[in-house]
Parts: structure tokens; sequence; C-alpha cells
């Protein structure tokens, strides 16, 4: 397998980091009024699907009702996390100084804390994009996601474990800024993350406080059909977040990288891990909108605090810039990418487990050089 | 005068309507009643203040004078304070300082924009003001302001757009019937660049205590001819000695006005407010202080973006990938000017975020951490 390093030589990485830089000074220069109205229609969109969603669960009593509550709520609390809350606390739309759509005012519908999330979220993860033992998000902390993680027996319930994940996913990325591992370890202390706790507390109990307490009360002898609606809602999302955030890094073609590899990385070297790093998922635009455009999650990776709707429309020169390089660009439809994933899962509960990638494409140059020689 | 609002919901009914108000963030959480009242209405925002536009008159070519009515949570303002205005362009919220021309008394705000040459804001007002248009607004601020107790004599001095404040002050004391003397010197290019003309005469006759005088600076017509000089002083109001004065205008008026209070001793009983627009900084090596507000620390400006040199001033402020891309040292820039060091775009706005990681000093910056 090529190496990080010897992919490209240093002269063709400055290249192709200047090009990438191009291609987002070109997107940034251009940002304006259509991003915020996209945005802003996407918010009142989310809120209206809210409102109806709650507004159904009062009649919930009839059956047809409580269904067409739940998935006006799932799709509420799917565009909420995904495509607004997502992007917006990347700073995707710090530009517009508008304060609702500010990254360090943003909370999301979920239990997680906006601001425990942008630091294992926006700095470690996509500082430490699929670098073992940085990037929290390889395995988060209970799954053996990379063949690079040491096996232990513990990992035999690997596929146990990611079913749980995707049905609490809500609760595992709560949980995931707690840094359980590492305190566990001993390389932090508890005491460490009093203020993330504190966070975790005060955010979780007013999401459960709405959604299992408050809610559920109002609709009086509905209650017990109000709370389970409210619970399949988080459901929907749960299974439909971990899907798609699955799907970014872990089909099997994707790279993972060491410590060593990345020291001291130029800007087009980090460019270049964020595309080994990513895999996008191939869909319509509804599609795309719902997974938050993480469905570009190359593109997402390389521009993170560029507004999502742009992805759809510059993949096709990030493709083209992959392709002269001789750089992978992983895609694939979701039943494909989910099912690669999931094999990764089952794979590596074993040890050894190791998942054969496919070979790269050669680099754009040396095919050409071999078909000069050929002619 | 203070104005007494009438109890109109008993207070039973008020604590009940606020548990309900406070129930309903607790179901709206974590987005708050406000993101989706605002969605019924703009105006319905409870938290927030916005102020609709409800008449908008061009009195010179260059001006646009707006009347707005503010939202519920506008606390009303004291005559001589500024409100920040802010209105979205090109999808960016741009954020400027402006002092209601109205009384204090009253529910309404009254503004007049000069349009700027190359002015973002007042020249998107210029153009496309119109009723119906909503404002961002903020609650007042500003030290520039009549005591409570009303001194006896009071002469109030502007030039050009600087007479908002001032006529703000007028307008109130003509409300509340001033019973001492009061002298309103203003200064402007010729008669037709007076604002409120008419008004000012009416307000003449409404307070029998009070002086206008219009002077002119570059055409005949006026009650005064020329820049400001002592003489003008003691044709319009030889008591000044004993008077509150209150100042607003260009650079040069407040200067020479200024000089001759000082030569007089009188500095004390100036008061005075500058409207200077923000310094475009020649790009020329690293220069100026960097001040941390909270902290207190000030460091002079090394060139080196602005985290960098929080740190080596001792400060640890909250930081991540030190490259732009999460966001985690974001900080409020409550004045200066910084350029990023990506797009090499510089912001010159005053409160604005800026993420200190990529952001170098140009000049005098001073930032919330």
């Amino acid at each position: 397998m090529t190496g990080l390093q010897d992919r490209l030589t240093p002269e063709q990485v400055e290249e192709f980091g200047r090009e990438v830089d191009e291609l987002r000074q070109r997107i940034v220069s251009d940002l304006g009024k259509e991003d915020v109205d996209y945005i802003q229609n996407m918010i009142r969109t989310q809120r209206a699907l809210e409102v109806v969603g709650r507004g159904l669960l009062f009649a919930g009593f009839f059956p047809p009702a409580w269904i067409a509550g739940v998935g006006a709520l799932s799709l509420s609390k799917i565009l909420d996390n995904m495509e607004i809350g997502h992007n917006v606390m990347h700073g995707q739309y710090d530009w517009t100084r508008i304060p609702e759509l500010s990254s360090q005012r943003f909370e999301w519908d979920t239990l997680a804390p906006a601001e425990n999330w942008r630091h294992s979220h926006n700095y470690v993860h996509h500082t430490y994009t699929n670098v073992l033992d940085k990037d929290r998000d390889i395995g988060y902390g209970i799954l053996r996601m990379d063949e690079g993680q040491k096996w232990h027996p513990y990992y035999l319930g690997n596929p146990v474990y990611a079913t749980l994940l995707a049905i609490f996913f809500q609760w595992g990325v709560m949980l995931h800024d707690l840094e359980v591992e590492k305190v566990v370890k001993g390389e932090r202390k508890v005491s460490e993350l009093k203020d993330v706790r504190a966070r975790i507390l005060r955010k979780a109990g007013r999401q459960l406080g709405k959604d299992y307490l408050l809610f559920p009360l109002l609709t009086g002898p509905l209650a017990p059909l109000t709370f389970l609606g409210n619970a399949t809602a988080n459901l929907t999302r749960n299974l439909w977040a971990f899907a798609i955030i699955f799907c970014g890094h872990f089909p099997a073609d994707v790279e993972s990288f060491t410590e060593e590899e990345t020291e001291s990385e130029t800007r087009g070297q980090w460019y270049l891990r964020q595309i080994l790093g990513s895999a996008n998922i191939e869909g319509g635009k509804l599609f795309h909108i719902l997974s938050g455009n993480l469905s570009h999650q190359i593109e997402h990776h390389l521009f993170p605090d560029i507004p999502a709707r742009r992805y759809p429309g510059i993949a096709g020169e990030v493709r083209a810039i992959c392709e002269k390089y001789g750089l992978p660009y992983h895609t694939g439809p979701l039943r494909k990418q989910l099912a690669s994933v999931a094999k990764k899962i089952v794979k590596l509960a074993l040890p050894g487990g190791r998942t054969e990638p496919s070979p790269a494409p050669e680099p754009a140059t040396v095919r050409r050089e071999r078909e000069l020689t050929a002619a | 005068m203070a104005v007494q609002v009438p109890r109109l919901v008993p207070r039973g009914a008020r604590r009940r309507a606020r548990s309900l108000a406070s129930l309903a963030e607790a179901l709206l959480t974590p987005h708050g009643m406000d993101r989706y009242l605002e969605l019924v209405d703009p105006m319905l925002v409870r938290r927030e203040i916005r102020g609709v536009v409800t008449g908008v008159r061009r009195q010179t070519p260059d001006t646009v004078t707006l009347t707005v009515r503010p939202s519920r949570a506008w606390r009303g303002f004291s005559a001589g304070q500024y409100v920040r205005v802010s209105v979205d362009i090109d999808g960016v919220r741009r954020t400027r300082c402006y002092s209601p021309t109205c009384s204090e008394h009253g529910g309404q705000l009254e503004l007049t924009v000069k349009a700027q040459e190359n002015g973002l804001v007042s020249g998107h007002l210029h153009r496309h003001a119109a009723p119906g248009m909503v404002l961002g607004l903020s609650q007042p601020d500003g030290e520039f302001t009549l005591p409570a107790r009303r001194p006896e004599k009071i002469l109030l001095v502007s030039g050009g757009s600087g007479i908002t404040p001032v006529l703000s002050m007028l307008r109130t004391l003509v409300d509340e019937g001033h019973p001492g003397e009061v002298v309103f010197l203003h200064y402007a290019n010729t008669a037709a660049d007076v604002l409120y003309r008419t008004e000012l005469a009416e307000l003449a006759r409404r307070l029998p205590g009070l002086r206008v005088v219009l002077a002119h600076t570059h055409s005949g017509g006026g009650d005064l001819h020329g820049f400001f000089e002592r003489a003008h002083l003691h044709r319009v109001a030889p008591w000044y000695h004993t008077a509150q004065t209150y100042l607003c205008g260009p650079l040069p008026l407040m200067d020479s006005v200024r000089a001759t209070f000082e030569a007089d001793g009188l500095s004390e009983q100036l008061n005075t407010e500058e409207f200077t627009p923000p310094p475009v900084p020649a790009d020329g090596g690293a220069t100026g202080q960097v001040r941390f507000a909270r902290s207190g620390r000030e460091t002079a400006n090394s060139g080196k973006p602005l985290l960098d040199q929080a740190e080596d001033a001792g400060l640890r402020p909250e930081h991540g990938c030190r490259m732009g891309i999460c966001f985690s040292c974001t900080k409020l820039k409550t004045s200066g000017c910084v350029r990023n060091a990506r797009t090499g775009e510089l912001s010159a706005e005053d409160n604005v975020e800026i993420q200190l990681c990529i952001s170098i000093p140009v000049g005098d910056v001073e930032i919330q951490t």
C-alpha cells in the first residue's frame, strides 16, 4: 500500500495544495446572499416540521397522525443536526456575522452540548482526520475500526457495540466528549473534565426534559404515545446519523495514518490526507440535504468551513484534481458504502482481520510516462 | 420628567405570563422562543430588539430620515445616546451606530442617516429604506446625555450630520417645556445642507427660551457666516460661561470649540460626542498596540497572528487547529483592524468575531479575551 509520504513528490504535493487552495479561494469570494437564504430556508423548513410534528402528536390517538407526527419530528431532528447544526457549528456561516448563524452561539437539538462537540469534532477530528491514537472518531473509543488498533478479546463484541452505538448514537456523541477511554488509560484526570461534564448535565437535562417529560405531560392522557413518538424520532435520527457518519470514513478503501506520517505536515499534505481519509456517498438532491451534505465528506474535509451547499457544485473539480494527481476519490451508493462498513466492523472483531484495500490508481504522471514509452 | 408607564396588566396575570413564557422556552429548547416567533413575524421577538421602518423621508439629496417602531424589548433611550443598527447586505450583517434625533419621550425612534462616500450601510439605507423594512437594534449606549436635573442654561453646538444627538436633546427639552435658556447653534455648508430646517423653526416657536442659530460656512443667508470662532459664542450665547455646552460635529469644529473652552478654563462644562470613521490603516509593518481587554494585558504588535501574540503575552486563549479551520479561537474584536492571513482580507469594523490564529493585527487592536 502506498504510504502518505510517497504518493506524490514534494513538488507535486505543493502544486496540488495550491490548486485546492485556489478552488477554495474562488468559492469563498463568491459567498453571498444566496448562501444565507439557503440556510435560512432550511431553518424555516426545520422549524415548520418540528411545529407540525409536535402538533400532530397531540392527535396521536389517531394512528396516521401519530405516524405523520413522528415522521415530521424525525425529519426536523435530522435537518437540525445535519444540514443546519453540524454545518453552522463548523463556522460555515460565521462570515455572515448573523448571531443565529454563529458557530460560537448555535446549539442543536441533540444531547451533546455544542461547545463540547466543537472541541471533539471541529478541532480533534478535523485536524487529526484518521490519524490513529489522535482522531477519536476512529471507533469512538469503543469499536475497532482499523487494523492498526491492537486486537483484544473485548473486540469480539464489535458488531454488538456498533449496533448499540447506532441505536443510542446521540448518547454516544455526548459521552464521546468525556474521553472516558483516556481517563481509563490514565491519560486524563477526571477533574480535567469538570466543565465538559457540567455542560453535558445542563444540556441533557433540557433535552430529556422536553422530549420525555414536558411534551408528554402536555398531551395529558396521550403521554405514553407522545413519549414513544419522541423516542422514535430520536431513534430515527440516531440510525440515520450513524449510517451517514460511518460511511464517511470507514468504507474499506479509506486510509488511516500514523502520527509519524503526519508530523509537520504542509497544507498540501494536510489536504492530501483529508482526501485519502474520507469517502463520499452518491445520491439525489434530497439525500444530500438530509445527510447535511456529509455525503460529500471529501469536499467537507477539504473545506470544513465552506457552506455545505457548495460541495455538490465543486465535487466534479475535486474529483478532476484527484484524477490529475492519481489520488483515489472514494465514493459509492449508500448501500455499497454501508455494506463495506458493516463488513469492516465484523472482520475487525476478529484478530488480524486485515481488510485488503483495492490498489490505488497509479499517479497520472506515471501513467503518462508509460504511455509515452509505449508509443 | 419621568414618564410613568400605566400598569395595564394586573400583577398575577403578569406572573402567569412569565411562567408561560419560561415553559415555552423549555419546550422550544435549544433554539428558544425568538427563533420560532420571528418566523411568524420578525417583530414578535421577545429578547432581541428590532425596529420596523414606518416612515421614510429625504430632507436633503444625500440623507434619509427613518421613523422606526422598536419591538417590545426596547427600553427607551436618553437624548444624546446612540443605538447600533444592523442590516443584512449581500448576506452579511452590517452594524453601525446612529443617534436617534427624536425626543426621548415617546416610543418611536427617528434616525437620520447621511450617505457616506463608499458607505456600505448608509448607502444601502439611503437607496433601499422603505416602510416595512426591519432593522436590528441594540439597547442605547453612550454617556453623551443631559443630566437628570436639566441645567438652567444650555448651549447646543453641532455641525453637519452631528446634528443628530443634539437635536434629540433639543426636542427632549422642548417636550419638557424647559424653563431656562437654550441656544441651538448649528453649522452647515449652505442653507440647502441644513437638516431639519422646518422642524427647528417650529421648535423655536414652541419653546420661549429657545434661540435657533444657523451658521453657514460656505454661503450667505444664515444667521452667522464662516467657521466657528469665539465671536460666535459672544454673539449668540454671551452667558456660555454659566451654561452646560453639548457639542457634536466634524473634527475641525470639535477641535476649535474645544480649544476655545480650554482657553477659558471651561473644559468641565463642555460635553462632546465624536463620530469619527475608523482609520483605514496603511499596510506597512507591525505597528500599534494589541490589547486583550478581559485580562487587561497590552503588548506592542509584533506582526504575528493574534493567537501567538496572546500566548507571547502569557495568556492561554482556547484554541485548536491553529490554521483557521476549527473556529475554537474565535473571539470578539472590539476595535481596530486585522488582516486575515488566509485571504488577505481586512476587517476594520468594531465588534466582529475573528479567528485569533489567522488574524494579524494592523495597528491598534482590542480583543475581548
